[in-house]
C-alpha cells in the first residue's frame, strides 16, 4: 500500500472550486512532484494534507491511517511533515531553537518537570538540542546554530526550513517550492539534499516546483495540477510529452 | 553584529548567563536582603508593594510577554487567590498554608473555565473576555456575603511558620521577596524548557508552529493557567498582609497596572519585567511631590517612554 493516498479530495471557499476530486498516491521512499500553473491549487493541496484546510470531501490516509481533517500538530505528529512557500521561520529566535521545535511532538517533558529540573527533563533537553544539531549539520548550517533565523541568507533559511520539518522525524515531507528564489548553485545544491533526505534517512519527498528541469532531474512520478484538477500524473517522461500538460503550460505559463 | 542575538536560555546553554545581568541581578539581590535593616517602615511598605507587583507581573509575563497573549483581566487571579485564602482562614478556620494548594486549583479551575473556550479563538477575543471576568469577579466579591460584599472581608488569619508569627511589615517583606525569588526561579526553569520554547513558537508565528507538530490551544492554555496560579499565590499573602480585603482591590485598574508593569520594562524577559513591577511600584510614590499634577506626569513619562523606548526600558532582543 502507498504511504499516502488522497482520495476524491474536494475543497472550496465559497463558491470557488479550488480542488476537484483530487486521487493520487505517494509510494514509501520515493521522491515526487506536484506542479502546475500559478493559482492550480497545489499549495491548497498541501494544506489540506497538513489540516490547515478542511476539505469538503474525500479522504487522505498516511501510512494506511486515516489523517482527513484531524488538526495539524496531530498530523504532524502522525509523520507528516512541511515546508512553506513563503518561508514561515521563527525569525526573532535562534536557528537552534527553530531547528529544536521539530522535536516538540517527540518529546514529553512539560511545566512540572521543567521547574523541578528533574533529571529525566534534562537528559530529554540534552536529546532534543543533540537531534536538532545533527539536522543543522545535515542541511550544513551548524556554524550559524546560535545566530538568529531571520538573519541568515535566503537559501540557508530554506535549508533551515528543511531541517526544523526533519527535525520532527516525518515519514513523508511537503517541500512547497523550495527552490524558488535559489541561483543556479543552489538550486544544485538543493537536488543534491533532497536526494540526500530520501537516500539516508528513508523519508518520502513530495515537493511543489515549478523549475522543470530540478522536477524532471528529482522525480520518479509527476502529478499535474491545472485549474483545482489532476491533469497528468505518471512518470516523467510521460508527462512531459502529455499533449493536456503542453496546452496547460502553454497556454497559461509566463 | 547584526544578527549576533541573544540565545533563548536552554537548560543546556548555561554560557549564555550573560554577567551584565547576573553582576546587576546579584548586586539587587543583596539590596532587597538587606533593606528592610536600613529603611523606615514607609519604605519597607512601598518595597513590599514593589515585590508583591514583581511577583504579578513575571506571572502576567508568562501569559502576555512568553505566550503573546493579551489578558486585561489578570486582578481576577489575584482575587480568587485573595478571596480563597481569607475565606478559609477568616470563616473556616484554615492554617493559611493549607489554603494556598486550595486557591492555586481554584485558580486552574478559573483559568480553564475562561481559557478554554476563548484560547481557540482568535486572540483578541482573549482581551475582550478577560476584560469581562475581571469586572464578573469584582462584581461577584462585592455581592456574596462569604466575601463580605462591598466592605470585604476583614479578620483574616496572619500566618505562623514554626512557631513564628509573620505580622510585622519586614515579615512580609521578606515573605514576598522569597516568593519573588520562587517565581523567577519558576520563569526562568520554564522558559528554557520544551513547553517554554513552545510559548515562543506560537508566540511568533501560531501557523508555523501547528505545522511542526505543536498544539497551539493546550500551550497558550497552560501559559494562561500558570500565569493564573503565580497570582493566586501572590494573592494568598496579599489577603495575609493585609488581613482586610475588599473588591476595590481588583479592579480593572489593578489589572492595567499589572500589565503596565509588563509592558513598561521590556515585555518577555524577567529582569526588564521586574524593572517594570518595580517602576509601577515606585512611580505613585515619587510623584508625590507633583500633587494634583500627578497624573498629567505618570502619562507624559509613559508616552515618553512609548515614543523613545517602544519594546521597553530593558528589551528582550528577540522582540
Ligand atoms: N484561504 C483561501 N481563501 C480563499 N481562496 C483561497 C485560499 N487559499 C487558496 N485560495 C485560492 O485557491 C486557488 C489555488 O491557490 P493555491 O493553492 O495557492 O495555488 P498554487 O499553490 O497552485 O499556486 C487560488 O485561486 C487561490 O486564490
Ligand atoms: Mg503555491
Amino acid at each position: 500500500m502507498a504511504l499516502l493516498e488522497v482520495r476524491d479530495l474536494r475543497l472550496s471557499f465559497g463558491g470557488l472550486k479550488v480542488l476537484h476530486d483530487i486521487s493520487f498516491s505517494v509510494e514509501k521512499g520515493a521522491i515526487n512532484s506536484l506542479i502546475g500553473p500559478n493559482g492550480a491549487g497545489k499549495t491548497s493541496l498541501f494544506n489540506c494534507l497538513t489540516g490547515f484546510y478542511k476539505p469538503k470531501g474525500g479522504s487522505i490516509s498516511l501510512g494506511g491511517r486515516p489523517i482527513t481533517g484531524l488538526p495539524p500538530h496531530r498530523i504532524t505528529a502522525l509523520g507528516l511533515a512541511r515546508t512553506f512557500q513563503n518561508i514561515r521561520l521563527f525569525k526573532e529566535m535562534t536557528v537552534l531553537e527553530n531547528a529544536m521545535s521539530g522535536q516538540h511532538c517527540r518529546s514529553r517533558h512539560g511545566i512540572m518537570s521543567a521547574i523541578l529540573h528533574l533529571p529525566a527533563q534534562r537528559r530529554e533537553e540534552e536529546a532534543i538540542r543533540a537531534t536538532a544539531m545533527r539536522w543543522l549539520d545535515f542541511v550544513g548550517i551548524e556554524q550559524h546554530a546560535h545566530r538568529r533565523a531571520g538573519g541568515l541568507s535566503y537559501g540557508d533559511q530554506r535549508r533551515l526550513e528543511l531541517a526544523r520539518a526533519l527535525a520532527s522525524t516525518p515519514e513523508l515531507i511537503l517541500l512547497d517550492e523550495p527552490a524558488a528564489g535559489l541561483n543556479e548553485r543552489e538550486k544544485l545544491d538543493l537536488v543534491h539534499l533532497i536526494r540526500r533526505i530520501r537516500d539516508e534517512t528513508g523519508v518520502t519527498v513530495l515537493l511543489i516546483e515549478h523549475d522543470m528541469g530540478l522536477v524532471m532531474q528529482l522525480s520518479e512520478k509527476i502529478v499535474v495540477f491545472d485549474y483545482g484538477q489532476k491533469i497528468a500524473d505518471g512518470p516523467p517522461e510521460a508527462v512531459r510529452t502529455d499533449p493536456r500538460v503542453i496546452e496547460a503550460y502553454l497556454g497559461t505559463e509566463e | 553584529m547584526i544578527d549576533e542575538v541573544r540565545t533563548m536560555p536552554t537548560a543546556v546553554q548555561p554560557q549564555l548567563m550573560r554577567w551584565s545581568v547576573v553582576l546587576p541581578g546579584l548586586a539587587a539581590l543583596a539590596a532587597a536582603l538587606v533593606l528592610p535593616q536600613f529603611a523606615n517602615g514607609y519604605v519597607t511598605e512601598v518595597a513590599t508593594t514593589a515585590l508583591l507587583y514583581v511577583v504579578l507581573c513575571l506571572g502576567l509575563n508568562i501569559v502576555v510577554g512568553y505566550a503573546g497573549l493579551l489578558d486585561l483581566g489578570y486582578a481576577a487571579f489575584f482575587a480568587v487567590g485573595a478571596y480563597t485564602s481569607g475565606i478559609l482562614t477568616a470563616e473556616f478556620g484554615f492554617n493559611f498554608w493549607l489554603t494556598i494548594p486550595v486557591a492555586m486549583a481554584a485558580a486552574c479551575v478559573a483559568g480553564i473555565i475562561i481559557g478554554a473556550p476563548t484560547l481557540r479563538l482568535r486572540s483578541d477575543y482573549l482581551a475582550i473576555v478577560t476584560l469581562g471576568f475581571g469586572e464578573i469577579v469584582r462584581i461577584i466579591a462585592r455581592n456574596l456575603d462569604i466575601t463580605g460584599g462591598a466592605s470585604g472581608l476583614i479578620g483574616i488569619e496572619r500566618p505562623e511558620i514554626f512557631g513564628f508569627r509573620l505580622m510585622q511589615v519586614q515579615h512580609f517583606y521578606y515573605a514576598f521577596l522569597v516568593l519573588a525569588l520562587l517565581t523567577a526561579f519558576v520563569c526562568l526553569s520554564v522558559e528554557r524548557s520544551r513547553m517554554g520554547r513552545a510559548w515562543f513558537y506560537v508566540r511568533y508565528d501560531e501557523d508555523a508552529a501547528a505545522g511542526i507538530g505543536i498544539n497551539r490551544v493546550t500551550a497558550k492554555l497552560q501559559a494562561y493557567m500558570m500565569g493564573a496560579v503565580i497570582a493566586s499565590v501572590a494573592g494568598c499573602l496579599y489577603a495575609a498582609k493585609m488581613t482586610a480585603i475588599s473588591p476595590e482591590s481588583f479592579t480593572f485598574n489593578q489589572s492595567l497596572l499589572i500589565l503596565l508593569g509588563v509592558v513598561l520594562g521590556g515585555i518577555g524577559r524577567i529582569p526588564g519585567v521586574v524593572l517594570g513591577a518595580v517602576l509601577v511600584a515606585l512611580l505613585p510614590e515619587v510623584l508625590r511631590g507633583a500633587g494634583t499634577y500627578r497624573p498629567l506626569v505618570t502619562a507624559v513619562a509613559l508616552l515618553a517612554i512609548m515614543l523613545f523606548r517602544p519594546n521597553g526600558l530593558w528589551p528582550d532582543k528577540r522582540v
